[in-house]
């Protein structure tokens, strides 16, 4: 090192600059959202009436029919003894329905699966980029690039994806897929399919919002003037009505700021075009360059 | 008498008795280890859906990074502002920021669902994520850190080399090899010292990033957009009182005498990058509010005030204090409060600030992710001892005035 001449330094340094700044002009596209993220202004969803849900969990049984998970006999799914506890999607379950009790009503039922957010944290938060949102709305999971890390998982605000803890390869991050191969065939997803009594309406994103409003509009009685999913954490491709406040069913308290919002400004603000490090690098480089003159100097 | 610090092998016996314990409580977390490769990491981890994240992520990895930031901060001080003074510290810093960075990938790879696939990231990018980031720049600064040990490997062999039977043909091309590399490396190490530097500040900061995403899963007393900041500094003010720890504890082990005016003037540094930190952290407490989260009794404000109040204010009273910067003693539990507290605030961060909507267990991790995290732990601490006893790290005190180039990289 003290052997070096310093306009080699200068070069060497200058050289490194260089080829940092050549990447960073190449590299932003690859930051921005992918094709696949954005959205779709023809997005699909659901539109969940919990006045309408019986709690009869025939969606839980076609939900594990159309994933391939074993289900058992329908006439199972009959057992109400289930709803003493509150349950989560789990691996083996990727929707489940729960039953709350409200003051003065009858008890409410209610759906859960993942939401399929417009904006959403694990599509953010992948580290491989496994997630995508799709443009039927659906937000899915690329088994090829997982790596299993789990961050999905803390960032989801709803607390959906889960990981099959006992498996030692190849365990995978399972949630609901909006039936992702069923409607790219022009098929209704399974759990809306089976549902008796139309508690799930399956379409347009924005026809489910007028749908949705027109509703409450002409049922003020029957539902609060509330759709979960259309403001909250920037929208979600899943809404739900309903004639309690939403809390009464444990859900999240959530913003309408998109979950990954504050994290991506973040990450985005400390590498802008990659700026900050190459000038923390220019800047290092300047403080090794001029403390080493100085020290040279002092030796003699 | 004019003393120059040489590094020098370490000449104890590898084995005493403290080894051997240790020693054996490695090998527990290794055996354990394989339970998890063979079974998966529901078998001994208590982690689920709930709390995807344990000690591992929260000790191995967040708390590891930072632990290991003595490389950086003694490598941006020693090599990059010239301070030759400190040079003697530089590779001892080194050496543990290499094995520290090296069981952090280990520690993630044991964590990972799906390990063996822990490359992926290389060949699928997502640049939104945190993770990406910090993973990159991890794998990077890990080479970076093999690159800048890597002289010390090479001038050990030059002129040595002596390969066994059929291949000592080979001996006089590799001592060659050994040779350009030397001076090749020589001449652009510079590149790779800043280089560390910079992907150091990178992903100690974006560490703290991570859990921005969590939203109000994270309890309000650490979310904050500053955690970036907050990690920085802290991982910044932590670097050298680990060196202190670790230079107090090898001049014990190795029965050196303890250099405790360099380490001294070490710590005047301490002092005021903790007041930055408690500056930032009871600043954005104020901001943001959240000091009314205080007033309750819940894990929560007690793990916060214990961090605060024995891992920040007490060492920073310390290092302020004259009679402590002489002391051995004083410098060496200062600087384990330090350590205490910075740990103490990544597993608050991962682990205790963190609460799920739908929670209906609360986590504590099993004897197994206990036994795993002591026994990376003891092995690293063997393997700090086998490479200072096999290579030239430690620096130790030859009598006579021997002024050398400036880079204690050249010498050995």
């Amino acid at each position: 090192m003290g052997s070096i001449k310093r306009r080699d330094f200068i070069k060497t340094v200058t050289a490194v600059g260089c080829t940092a700044a050549g990447l960073s002009a190449v590299t932003p596209k690859k930051l921005n959202a992918t094709p696949e993220n954005i959205l779709s202004k023809d997005r699909y969803g659901v539109l969940v009436d919990t006045t309408v849900c019986i709690g009869c969990r025939r969606c839980e049984w076609a939900c594990k029919k159309a994933h391939g998970i074993e289900a058992g006999s329908i006439d199972d799914y009959d057992d109400k003894s289930v709803f003493q506890e509150e349950r989560r999607p789990a691996h083996d379950s990727y929707t489940v329905v729960n039953s709350y009790d409200v003051p003065n009503a009858e008890p409410v039922t209610v759906k859960v699966q993942c939401m399929h957010c417009d904006q959403p944290a694990c599509v953010s938060a992948c580290i491989v980029g496994a997630f995508s949102k799709k443009e039927n709305g659906a937000v899915i999971w690329d088994e090829s690039k997982c790596i299993g890390c789990r961050y999905c998982l803390v960032a989801c605000p709803f607390q959906v994806p889960t990981f099959d803890y006992h498996k030692a390869i190849e365990p995978e991050i399972r949630k609901c897929d909006f039936c992702y191969e069923r409607t790219s065939k022009g098929q209704l997803p399974a759990c809306v399919e089976i549902c008796p009594v139309e508690a799930l309406t399956y379409g347009k994103r924005s026809d489910l919002l007028q749908i949705a409003h027109d509703r409450i509009h002409r049922n003020p009685d029957r539902y609060i003037d509330h759709i979960l999913g259309e403001t909250e954490v920037g929208g979600t491709s899943w809404m739900y009505l309903s004639k309690t406040e939403f809390s009464n069913y444990n859900f999240p308290k959530l913003g309408n700021s998109p979950a990954p919002g504050v994290s991506e400004s973040i990450q985005h603000g400390i590498f802008a075009y990659f700026v900050p490090p190459i000038a923390l690098y220019a800047l290092l480089g300047g403080i090794m360059y001029l403390t080493k003159e100085k020290s040279t100097e002092e030796e003699k | 008498m004019e003393h120059s610090f040489v590094p020098s092998q370490m000449t104890k016996k590898y084995f005493t008795p403290w080894v051997t314990v240790i020693f054996i409580i490695a090998l527990i977390g290794l055996a354990i280890l394989m339970l998890r490769l063979v079974f998966g990491l529901g078998f001994i981890t208590n982690l689920d859906n709930q709390h995807p994240w344990g000690i591992w992520i929260a000790i191995d990895v967040a708390a590891g990074v930072a632990l290991a930031a003595g490389g950086f901060t003694t490598a941006a001080l020693g090599h990059i502002m010239h301070k030759d003074k400190y040079e003697v510290l530089v590779r001892p810093a080194l050496l543990t920021a290499m094995l520290g960075y090296t069981f952090v990938a280990l520690g993630v790879c044991v964590d990972l669902g799906r390990y063996y696939s822990v490359w992926h990231p290389l060949i699928y990018w997502n640049g939104n994520s945190v993770l990406f980031e910090v993973g990159i720049c991890v794998m990077f600064y890990l080479t970076v850190l093999y690159i800048e040990f890597l002289p010390i490997v090479a001038k050990k062999f030059i002129g040595n080399v002596n390969l066994p039977g059929i291949l000592s043909g080979l001996s006089k091309p590799v001592d060659k090899f050994l040779r350009i590399l030397y001076k090749a490396l020589d001449k652009t190490m510079f590149i790779f010292i800043i280089m560390g530097v910079v992907l150091s500040c990178l992903h100690q900061s974006s560490l703290g990033t991570l859990m921005v995403i969590a939203g109000p899963k994270m309890h309000p007393l650490w979310q904050t957009p500053v955690l970036p900041l907050l990690f920085l500094i802290s991982a910044i003010a932590v670097g050298f009182p680990m060196v202190i720890m670790e230079s107090t504890i090898a001049s014990k082990s190795f029965g050196l005498k303890p250099e405790t005016d360099l380490l001294g003037d070490l710590g005047k540094m301490v002092g005021p990058l903790l007041g930055v930190y408690l500056a930032f952290k009871v600043g954005d407490m104020f901001i943001r509010e959240t000091f009314v989260y205080l007033t309750e009794l819940t894990t929560e404000s007690v793990m916060f005030s214990i961090e605060l109040i024995f891992g920040v204010v007490v060492p920073l009273r310390m290092f302020l204090t004259k009679s402590v910067l002489k002391s051995p003693t004083g410098l060496f539990i200062a600087s384990m409060l330090v350590i205490f507290g910075v740990l103490l605030n990544r597993i608050n961060n991962f682990l205790v600030a963190y609460t799920p909507p739908y929670e209906k267990v609360t986590y504590f991790p099993s004897f197994g992710e206990i036994a795993v995290t002591v026994g990376f732990i003891c092995l690293e601490i063997l393997l700090y001892r086998l490479f200072v006893t096999y290579f030239p790290v430690i620096s130790v005190p030859v009598e006579k005035s021997l002024q050398d180039s400036k880079y204690s990289l050249k010498r050995a």
